[in-house]
């Protein structure tokens, strides 16, 4: 079992994985957290809108939808084995 | 018994004499439903977050004091992040008690609401809402030991049957606002949720079931694109089907009904002279053209009753069930990348909607977009290019019978007009367009009394709001053409209207009478001899030129008079624009 960790926005329709860390803003991480979106739940990708449109994920068999931007700020550690795509997170300084 | 005051033309806010009980929970989970439970007063309610975007009140008794009850837009949060939301936290300070409706399926998450509530110096109790869902859901709550942990009334409800309203206003009384919460970091909130939800909440997990798997179909974009266009092609085809319906075999029919008693009228008066002129109008051919008479009681009835309202109640049906059963968020998420490059994100769909029934919710549906930037763009966007039901309802009533093609062109051109207008507007409107964040609610099987009682709701809104001023615009027209005032306004705005838009100067009084009721005006051009391809201009303009005096007002209180003004300047600028280009295209030189 290979765990990695990956940005929300990079995983395919049907991934899925568990939060470790939310970026950005306290605002904007209050807001994530407020809807249900919160570090250690686990979280799937249930389908990604062509042409940069939003995502739609399932938490806590809740859907929600948010956009590419937020997801890029969302940061999930991969529960399954085998994932095709290469993204790793950057840690980015500060 | 009070409704909701957006509903009310004038601001009236709650009733100062009463101490306030506000209800205050998580977007969607059934606030409004808890509070037409409580009050006995009809509130629309749907399932999707952010139905409710001003606060509604009524009364009720408890223990034989008399309350004012508030029902405040949901809100995730005491910090918020749209306006509708803003105004739910403002509605807090003034309770005396709140009532806190939790979504029992989602217990978790709302519970952060709740602590944030116990927080605060205000006696609360908590309604567990939805309560039937939790058993086919598999969730176990222990309500005695979450009442213990949170040291208030917790109450399950099932707002939409009644269950267990009677108990909830029986244990209003024992509200408490507990010593135990004090203000804590959002952390230490999180942590105790935990706390609580491991002591109280069981959940048997149950596999994704085949209904569930059908409703990831509508919102995947390959499969859910298509299903979005038929659904809104069958939406559509649904209202033009019944509102013609209607039309054909109620009120024409009774319309044909009346005409002999008011042709008697007409003779009684004279057939001719001021109060002829004013009650039935003027004789096309020696009879009644409730269309062209201008008669307070032919066409001011007519246009209203005969035309109108069997689209309106078309439209309403179609959107109560549109509404109810939670697709309206998934059409959101799968149309978001276009409203995006708008300026907005996917609610202005939510807001287009609501708009073609009438601008006027449409425009205080703007609410639920977060910056100024989205609400201006939405708001302009709106009054320009999206007609409301009555307007519609005369479009096809005056076009269709020239040709399908007509109504199409008339719609293409709105269609593009908002999409250019709004590429255009998110270029130079300065502010940011966050994106799209929003909770996609399970489906539910409207209700058929729910559904009726909300389409006769607005159907009433309707009736009293617009046929005063239906007719008001009859007799308005009766005393300008009589003092001549009309023809000063033809001969001023004539050069305008032939030269740049190919109409006769005639059709100038048709746009002042548009500011008061569109669907009036455009009745209005059917007596002007118009051709097919000076009709489609005449209405694409009077939809786009200014928006009708009651959008008009709602726009100056929800963004000010500054925004008002630009708005008005785009619109007016724009429809000249557009109204030349047709009139070269369509006409020629």
């Amino acid at each position: 079992m290979v765990l990695m960790e990956s940005l929300l926005k990079n995983l395919n329709e049907g991934q899925g994985g568990r939060i470790t860390r939310l970026e950005g803003g306290q605002n904007f991480q209050r807001k994530l957290r407020t809807i249900g979106i919160r570090e250690g739940k686990s979280i799937t990708v249930l389908a990604t809108q062509p042409l940069g449109g939003p995502i739609v994920v399932e938490i806590d068999g809740r859907d929600i939808t948010i956009g590419r931007g937020m997801a890029s700020r969302i940061i999930v550690e991969l529960l399954h084995e085998g994932m095709s795509f290469s993204t790793q997170v950057q840690t980015r300084p500060g | 018994m009070r409704g909701c005051h957006s509903q009310h033309r004038y601001k009236r806010g709650p009733d100062e004499k009463h101490n306030k009980i506000v209800l205050m929970g998580n977007p969607n989970v059934g606030k409004s439903v808890v509070f037409s439970r409580l009050t006995g007063a009809h509130v629309i309610t749907s399932n999707y977050a952010g139905t409710t975007v001003d606060f509604c009140h009524g009364h009720m008794r408890v223990e034989g004091r008399k309350f004012d009850i508030v029902d405040a837009p949901g809100t995730y949060s005491l910090q918020p992040t749209n306006k509708a939301e803003e105004v739910a936290v403002e509605m807090l300070d003034q309770a005396e008690v709140v009532v806190n409706v939790v979504d029992s399926t989602n217990l978790e998450r709302n519970l952060f609401l709740t602590l944030e509530l116990l927080e605060g110096n205000k006696p609360v109790i908590v309604s567990l809402n939805l309560w039937d869902e939790t058993k086919h859901l598999g969730i176990e709550i222990d309500v005695t030991e979450l009442e213990r942990l949170l040291r208030v009334p917790v109450v399950p409800t099932v707002a939409i049957t009644g269950e267990g309203i009677s108990e909830l206003v029986k244990k209003m009384s024992a509200a408490e606002s507990p010593t135990e919460f004090r203000p804590t970091s959002d952390e230490e909130k999180w942590r105790r949720i935990g706390q609580i939800i491991e002591k109280v909440q069981k959940v048997a997990y149950k596999g994704h079931t085949l209904s569930e798997r059908l409703a990831d179909a509508t919102i995947k974009p390959l499969t859910g694109i298509p299903i979005a266009l038929g659904v809104v092609f069958l939406a559509f085809w649904f209202v033009r089907l019944v509102g013609e319906g209607l039309i054909t075999f109620v009120t024409e029919p009774a319309f044909e009904l009346a005409r002999p008693s008011l042709m008697g009228l007409s003779v009684d008066l004279g057939s001719s002279g001021t109060a002829h002129d004013i009650l039935i109008g003027r004789l096309i051919n020696g009879d009644i053209d409730f269309l062209q008479s201008l008669g307070v009681l032919t066409t001011g009835l007519y246009v209203p009753f005969g035309m109108v309202l069997p689209y309106i109640i078309a439209f309403y049906l179609m959107l109560a069930v549109m509404e109810d059963t939670g697709y309206l968020p998934r059409l959101a998420t799968l149309s978001d990348n276009v409203f995006h490059k708008l300026g907005m994100h996917g609610h202005g769909i939510v807001t287009v909607f609501l708009g073609l029934g009438c601008n006027v919710p449409g425009t205080l549906a703007t609410r639920n977009l977060e910056t100024r930037k989205q609400r201006f763009i939405a708001v302009t966007l709106l009054a320009i290019s999206v007609p409301c039901a009555a307007q519609m309802a005369m479009i096809f009533g005056i076009l269709g019978p020239r040709g399908v093609i007509y109504i199409l062109i008339v719609l293409a051109t709105l269609f593009m007009v908002y999409n250019c207008t709004g590429l255009i507007l998110n270029r130079f409107v300065k502010g940011e367009s966050p994106e799209i964040f929003l909770e996609i609610p399970p489906y539910r099987r409207p209700g058929l009394r729910v559904v009726l009682k909300k389409t006769w709701m607005r159907v009433r809104w309707f009736l009293r709001e617009a046929v005063p001023f239906m007719f008001a615009g009859v007799l308005l027209v009766n005393i300008l053409v009589a003092t001549g005032v009309f023809e000063h306004v033809i001969n001023l705005f004539s050069p305008l209207m032939e030269g740049l838009l190919g109409l006769p100067g005639e059709a100038t009084p048709v746009l002042v009478i548009g500011f008061l009721r569109k669907d009036m005006a455009v009745g209005m051009l059917y007596p002007l001899g118009l051709s097919a391809m000076q009709l489609v201009i005449a209405v694409t303009m009077l939809t786009m030129y200014f928006p009708c005096v009651a959008t008009f007002v709602v726009i100056f209180k929800e963004l000010g008079l500054k925004d008002l003004i630009k708005a008005s300047c785009v619109m007016v600028g724009m429809a000249l624009l557009v109204g030349t280009i047709m009139r070269l295209i369509l006409i020629g030189v």
